[in-house]
């Protein structure tokens, strides 16, 4: 069925647009005379200065797998991250635990998982996705690479990246 | 499924949710249900094998018209109905056949009740498995909780444990935690493939799946148990963590390892293929399919695959890579060398009738003689492997206008020898593995052309190898051992510039000649249909997904007719 969008009229003073440019031009004299006389620039000098500190508790960087106490991956490759992730930037590979592996009940892990940071927006689903509270986003937003290989993080980059994280659910520690 | 009016079986009224319908009589209250697009969640129940009623997925509410004292006369609405008495308690809809005046609810608080109920039962020992469960996404206990569970546990305790990753035969590996003891891998080994080794031992909660002692499930068909166990208990080494069910595109195609043709579906995604699994066709595999066939994909992957046309000139070693245009071109100019009883052909019977007819046009323009193809015997067995490992031969013969097939290569083999065939042109066969066929016989040729798709020794022989598409990258039709015309589907294009082999004679029909007025595969369908009798005024649409019977043979699928014996006893649905 096709919904009708009702579109707002515009006045004939809306419509010549003078009065919005001069309503823009306010805002940017504004900013102008206040960092003229006002409270000083706020410009930072990136990357010399940072305001890595301040960054909030929710900010969303770079995603990143992460191992659990016992340092074993939690990633068990289900691929869920790889279907949410809308710009398709997860690519991973999965495969079976050797039985001789200490973690072999778990059954399944990823041989290759690569996220391109080249397509990556930080939108943070593959994180909200993860049933297992493997993959999260980290605060590292300074991502870059001189090719485009250099901007794809393989497995090992993106443990480094996400190093421990104590404390979540742990099923698979459980007598199995 | 069973056809909705059978010839003289009378007719029933029943109400489903509310609605009057008719069924014949007999028919299976869940079967009816299905029939008017009304689904009734089910696990042990399988059209194909018995019902044993256990699993109480599908309990409905029913009702009767109530018991009339003597004498009394049956009180009808204007519709002819009676009043219906509903039970107080449910019934199962995979096991009770539909009667007149007969009520069902699928959608009462009763049955209701009755889903969350079984719901919740089948999850109180479940693994929480679903990230490495190969079934998800496909996983009935995941739809049927999604849709008919309660949403939550109550069950506080520790959930059993019972034996995981268990390899119980060369291709099937079993995880008891996860099954639900539907039955329908036991009753499948037992009832349509003879070899029971599968049963549930110890009791109550602790029940588990096992192989009889001293046995393996390693049938040829053991395969389809996997296909199935309505959740992950049962899981196939080959497809093993490969890909997740939801990332695969699906293709209806059929089998080509055999000529049985067994209707498939081929899973695959970005061009490589994952997974082939039965499809339900009443006329040539049932639901089934033999595991040799089920694995025989894994070459369509392989790192040995031709992407590109090559060609080798006189007095060269080594093949040159070079760009279609180019080797059309002058395989053509080769081939116009030599007169036309200089040179044979060898097509294939793995070729699909499109290919095969696009051959038959390049003889004709060549006016080729020698024409024939390899032949490929092996055992039949009792069920749906048929002895004929070629899928189409029936095909070339009719299309090929082939008298004896196979019946030619011994004359090939001496004109080569004696030197007056010069010329060879080889689609799709691999002349050195497959026949009695030499390289120092080959030799002797002025010029050879292959096209497979894989290297092979023969390819290694050619002056010309052009990559030929297989089977999942290509669209057409080919004719079973018992006379059926299917459909095959290109799941996606091959590898590389491979062509489909239709695409090349084209091609090398269009560098000898000039135009052909053919574009795509339904234009080679149409020319077809209009110059072989056995296709006129079929479309390949017509074909459509099931087939349709095409040529007359007396030939009867094993599997087929005991199902059929079951059927007409009532054993099974069907
Ligand atoms: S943050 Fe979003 S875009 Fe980046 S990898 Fe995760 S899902 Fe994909
Ligand atoms: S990171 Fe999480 S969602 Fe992604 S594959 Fe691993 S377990 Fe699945
Ligand atoms: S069988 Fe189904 S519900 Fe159970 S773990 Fe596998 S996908 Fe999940
Ligand atoms: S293994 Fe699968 S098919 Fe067999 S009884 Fe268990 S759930 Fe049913
Ligand atoms: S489907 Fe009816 S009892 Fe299992």
């Amino acid at each position: 069925m096709a919904i009708v969008v009702k579109r707002p009229k515009l006045t004939f003073g809306e419509k010549i647009y003078l009065s919005s440019i001069a309503k823009g031009m306010m805002i940017t004299i504004g900013h102008f005379w206040r960092a003229l006389f006002g409270k000083g620039t706020v410009t930072m000098q990136y990357p010399e200065e940072k305001w890595d500190e301040n960054l909030p508790e929710y900010y969303r960087g770079a995603p990143a797998l992460v191992t659990d106490e016992q340092d074993r991956e939690r990633c068990v490759a289900c691929q869920l991250c790889e279907f949410i992730c809308p710009p398709r930037a997860i690519t991973i590979t999965p495969e079976e635990i050797p039985s001789d592996d200490q973690w072999a009940k778990v059954e399944k892990r990823p041989q290759k998982f690569e996220i391109d940071m080249a397509r990556c927006i930080y939108c943070g689903f593959c994180q909200e996705v993860c049933p297992e509270q493997a993959i999260f986003l980290r605060k590292d937003y300074a991502i870059t690479g001189v090719s485009r290989d250099e901007m794809v993080h393989d497995k090992k980059k993106l443990y480094e990246i996400g190093g421990v994280r104590e404390g979540l659910v742990n099923k698979w520690n459980k007598l199995k | 499924m069973s056809d909705d009016k059978q010839q003289g079986v009378p007719m029933v009224n029943v109400q489903i949710d509310g609605e009057w319908h008719q069924f014949p009589k007999g028919t299976r209250m869940i079967e009816a249900c299905r029939q008017v697009q009304v689904e009734v969640p089910h696990y042990c129940y399988h059209p194909k094998l018995s019902s044993p009623g256990n699993c109480r997925m599908c309990l409905v509410e029913m009702g009767m018209p109530p018991r009339l004292a003597p004498g009394e006369e049956p009180v009808k609405d204007k519709d002819g109905h009676q009043k219906i008495g509903w039970m107080p308690r449910p019934v199962i809809a995979c096991a009770n056949a539909v009667a007149e005046n007969m009520g069902i609810r699928t959608d009462s608080e009763l049955t209701k009740a009755c889903r969350e109920g079984v719901m919740e039962f089948l999850l109180v020992n479940h693994p929480l498995d679903c990230p490495i469960c190969d079934q998800a996404g496909e996983c009935s206990l995941q739809e049927y909780s999604a849709e008919h569970g309660k949403g939550d546990s109550r069950f506080r305790d520790e959930k059993n444990k019972k034996p995981k990753n268990v390899e119980i035969g060369p291709r099937i590996r079993l995880d008891d935690e996860r099954c639900i003891m539907c039955s329908r891998c036991i009753r499948f080994c037992a009832e349509t493939v003879d070899d029971p080794v599968l049963g549930f031992t110890d009791r109550g909660s602790h029940t588990v799946l096992a192989v009889h002692p001293n046995q393996q499930l390693a049938n040829d068909y053991s395969m389809n148990t996997v296909d199935i166990c309505p959740v992950g208990a049962l899981t196939s080494n080959d497809f093993r963590f490969q890909m997740r069910t939801w990332f695969m595109k699906e293709t209806s195609s059929i089998c080509t390892s055999c000529g049985r043709g067994c209707n498939t579906t081929i899973g695959s995604r970005e061009g490589t293929v994952f997974r082939q699994t039965p499809r339900d066709n009443n006329e040539v595999n049932s639901a089934w399919m033999c595991d040799h066939g089920r694995m025989n994909y894994h070459y369509l992957n392989s790192e040995a695959r031709l992407t590109d046309p090559m060609i080798r000139k006189n007095g060269e070693e080594a093949h040159q890579v070079v760009p279609w245009s180019k080797a059309i071109r002058f395989a053509a100019d080769e081939l116009l060398k030599f007169n036309a009883s200089e040179v044979a052909v060898i097509a294939s019977g793995r070729m699909t009738n499109e290919e095969l007819f696009m051959t038959r046009r390049l003889i004709a323009e060549l006016s080729v003689e020698h024409v024939d193809i390899v032949l490929r015997r092996g055992k039949a067995d009792d069920y749906l492997v048929a002895a004929d490992k070629n899928p189409n031969t029936a095909g070339a013969k009719l299309v090929l206008g082939l008298k004896k097939p196979g019946g030619e290569l011994a004359a090939i083999q001496k004109g080569i020898e004696s030197g007056e065939i010069k010329a060879l042109v080889v689609l799709q066969e691999n002349l050195i593995d497959d026949t009695d066929f030499t390289t120092e016989l080959l030799g002797k040729l002025d010029f050879l052309l292959t096209t497979y798709p894989l290297a092979n020794p023969t390819a290694d022989d050619s002056h010309v190898v052009l990559p030929g598409a297989a089977f999942a990258e290509k669209d057409g039709t080919m004719i079973n051992v018992t006379g059926r015309l299917q459909r095959l589907n290109k799941a996606h294009q091959g590898p590389g510039q491979t062509m489909e082999v239709w695409e090349i004679c084209r091609d090398l029909i269009l560098a000898i000649d000039g135009g052909n007025g053919i574009y795509g595969v339904d234009d080679v369908f149409k020319e077809m249909a209009g110059q072989i009798k056995a296709f006129a005024g079929l479309t390949l649409s017509k074909v459509g997904d099931q087939g349709l019977p095409l040529l007359k043979t007396k030939l009867t699928v094993p599997m087929l007719e005991r199902e059929k014996e079951r059927i007409a006893k009532g054993e099974i649905v069907g």
